[in-house]
């Protein structure tokens, strides 16, 4: 009988744990649903994000949302470090965002995934930077709003490179000298990510070479281009770089820390690296890879459009037309209080101080002067194809040339489908 | 009280109590209670289980881009793609490579663990929490603690810091896939995680072998340690052994979250769930190559079950 009673026992404690764990899900269920935060109305919109690095803008974005009265806003932090993925996957199904934010990407638009936000946008058109107008416009109609243009080069600490007696590279060459000569035994000499993609686009338009023309023909597979990725491997193997860091390169961490004196990284970062180095920061191009290429800098952002497929489009454009054209101080906030942005809009542009003196300054002169904007027309699968050739080249020991052909041909299958 | 005695004591007490039982009206309702405890499991089943796979079976013979209901017939291209695709081959060889590791390092290391645990004379449970503990830990989050911490790229990661002190310089473990570190990072990560679990299995096993044995060969003279080893612990796991193979290689096929989490963004180290997690979820979201490719797996699955079943003899019942 012992025996018995301390079965009953054992079993009453796993069933309890078993009550317990069944209302786990049920508490989660209420708190989450979409429905909470105000909104009078009883209609709500799913806004879906990448996970911003700095700090508070999450907080910030939902302060936003709560502003909005015509309709509950449910925000979407998407962690994961394939936001492309989870938000394609998500957009087929019932649960899809009303309104995202992503990078202007042709596919979206042939298969009337966005919706035309022509008129929203027309009034306001000539206050937007007419390069990122382009970027987001296709058969004359313009389908997101640009919330936030995003530079990205190098920044480097200016007593380390004084110190070693080395000036800014200006090629691709003196960045590799520079990188051999900062690499000690403690710090490596140089960082641009983990898995180098970051640099692929400006390694193109270093070598004087694009991704696609103006005919939205292939113009990457070049000779300049094939002498970059050789170069990079080299680089790569030379025990120069420092790679498999904690944080990725859009993280400011490796150079805060003193893993490297130079980093690749972008304009978001530098309030935490002006924090953390004060002056002993500068920023420079990336270099140029051969004799006929031109330094370069990659103009990222992000943009926000309205799902077409959405049982809200009208709302949601609503909503996207009150935060991102008419709620000027959010924008500004957006783009200034958490990291550094430049605001495509000229006239909040003007009044952004924070970028008119000091680095940011040069920070802003890069971007005008060497900048290239998204392409419209070069899509996730156009890159993916390209971040293969990476991996299989600089990574591994692969053969440019081949590597190029075979992304020809996914990247020429992806425009027949696009273009015709 | 008499379901409780004959449930622990012998199986002839329950054929004669059977009978004995009064039938009327328990027919019925037994009927009924099968179907009431029964059917909220059948139900999720059917749902999650049984109407996936018949979906994605259908769907692998359509072209089905973007879409989960495609209207394109398309016969066998879809797995005529997949087999031409060297990626998704690549990925089965990666597999072979991980289990052909994986499961021998386990089962070694797991009847390790439980030998030297059942010879302790103190602290027994607790070295038993101690080992199985890792086994409720997730493999991402262990994943991620592989990362950044042990065998970061830096001189401070502690794989690092423990080469440091021998002179050898920083190692890329997971960036650099020439020589492929990754392989360690990633088998030392699931042996970490499931070798306790294992260990439990053998443990059990190795309790139940009756001490007559020992002594019986202790008197025809077999020295303890490697001769008693061999020729009566190892013979009489025979059962547990091939069960936790079988098992082990399940796994292997599953493996998904710390080739995901550790080396995203590679032409290299995909084993098949991973491919077809990019071929169907990825950018291009065919679900028809997709689909095509898991029945691939399955049918490989089956095979490899089936010849294992026939050499290991699992299943047969008898494991004297």
């Amino acid at each position: 009988m012992s025996a018995m009673s301390s079965n009953w026992d054992r079993r009453s404690v796993l069933r309890a744990a078993a009550g317990l764990a069944a209302l786990g899900p049920l508490a989660a269920c209420g708190s989450n649903n979409g429905r909470s935060g105000g909104g009078s109305s009883g209609k709500s919109i799913k806004q879906y994000f990448h996970a911003y690095g700095e700090a508070g803008v999450e907080d910030a974005l939902k302060r936003y949302a709560k502003g909005y009265d015509k309709a509950a806003v449910n925000t979407q932090w998407i962690t994961s470090a394939d936001y492309e993925s989870k938000l394609f996957s998500a957009l087929l199904t019932d649960n899809a965002p009303d309104v995202f934010e992503f990078h202007p990407q042709i596919q979206l638009i042939k298969s009337g995934q966005v919706a035309d936000l022509s008129d929203i946008i027309d009034p306001v058109k000539s206050d937007f930077n007419p390069a990122d107008i382009a970027s987001h416009t296709v058969d004359g109609k313009i389908y997101g709003v640009r919330m936030i243009d995003d530079p990205q080069f190098f920044f480097y600490r200016k007593s380390v490179l004084e110190k070693a007696k080395i000036q800014p590279p200006t090629t691709l060459d003196e960045l590799m000298e520079a990188a051999a000569k900062l690499t000690t035994g403690k710090v490596k000499g140089l960082f641009i990510g983990n898995d180098l993609h970051a640099v692929i686009n400006p390694l193109i338009w270093s070598s004087g070479a694009d991704t696609l023309d103006a005919k939205n023909q292939i113009a990457y597979h070049t000779e300049g281009v094939k002498e970059g990725i050789k170069k990079m491997r080299q680089l790569f193997t030379s025990g120069h770089l420092l790679l498999d860091a904690p944080t990725d390169y859009w993280d400011p961490s490796a150079i805060v820390q003193g893993l490297t004196p130079i980093q690749f990284c972008g304009m978001w970062a530098m309030p935490v690296m002006q924090k953390a180095l004060g002056d002993d920061l500068g920023i420079f191009p990336f270099p140029k890879v051969t004799d006929s290429g031109k330094q370069s800098v990659v103009n990222g952002g992000w943009s926000m459009f309205v799902n077409a497929k959405g049982k809200n489009a009208d709302l949601a454009k609503e909503y996207v037309k009150w935060l991102w054209i008419d709620q000027k101080k959010y924008q500004e906030d957006f783009a200034l209080s958490y990291g550094f942005h430049i605001p495509p809009r000229a006239s909040i542009a003007a009044s952004a101080t924070k970028l008119k003196t000091g680095l940011p300054a040069e920070g802003v002169k890069l971007f005008n002067d060497f900048g290239h904007f998204d392409n419209i027309g070069w899509t996730q699968a156009m890159i993916t194809a390209l971040e293969d050739v990476f991996a299989n080249c600089v990574r591994k020991n692969g053969d440019p040339e081949a590597e190029l052909s075979k992304a020809d041909t996914t990247v020429n299958r992806e425009l027949k489908k696009l273009f015709g | 009280m008499s379901t409780t005695t004959t449930r622990g004591v012998a199986r002839p007490a329950s054929a004669q109590a059977s009978p004995a039982r009064p039938r009327r009206g328990l027919r019925g309702s037994s009927t009924f209670n099968f179907w009431l405890f029964t059917s909220p499991f059948l139900i999720g089943l059917t749902v999650f289980v049984y109407v996936p796979i018949g979906w994605s079976l259908w769907l692998s013979f359509f072209e089905a881009r973007f879409t989960v209901t495609p209207s394109k017939f398309v016969g066998f291209d879809n797995y005529w793609q997949m087999l031409q695709d060297s990626k998704f081959t690549g990925s089965l060889v990666t597999f072979t490579v991980f289990a052909a590791f994986i499961v021998p390092a386990t089962w070694a290391l797991s009847l390790g663990l439980a030998l030297l645990v059942n010879r302790l004379r103190f602290m027994k449970a607790f070295f038993r929490s101690v080992f199985f503990l890792p086994t409720a830990c997730s493999y991402v989050a262990a994943a991620l603690v592989w990362k950044m911490s042990m065998f970061s790229g830096v001189r401070f990661g502690l794989m690092n810091t423990i080469l440091g002190w021998f002179g050898v310089e920083n190692i890329a473990w997971l960036a650099n896939p020439d020589p492929p570190w990754y392989w360690l990072v990633i088998v030392t990560l699931r042996l970490w995680l499931q070798a306790g679990f294992y260990m439990i299995l053998f443990l059990a096993a190795l309790q139940n072998i009756p001490p007559e044995l020992y002594e019986a060969a202790a008197i025809d003279g077999a020295k303890p340690g490697w001769q008693t080893f061999r020729h009566i612990t190892l013979p009489q796991l025979r059962a547990t052994s091939t069960a936790v193979i079988l098992l082990l290689v399940i796994a292997a096929y599953q493996a998904f979250d710390e080739f995901f989490n550790l080396l995203a963004k590679t032409t290299w180290g995909r084993p098949p769930l991973v491919e077809l997690y990019y071929t169907a979820l990825g950018e291009s979201q065919d679900y028809g190559e997709g689909s095509a490719g898991a029945v691939i797996l399955t049918l490989l699955i089956l095979i490899v079950t089936l010849v294992q079943g026939k050499f290991l003899g699992f299943g047969r019942g008898d494991d004297k």
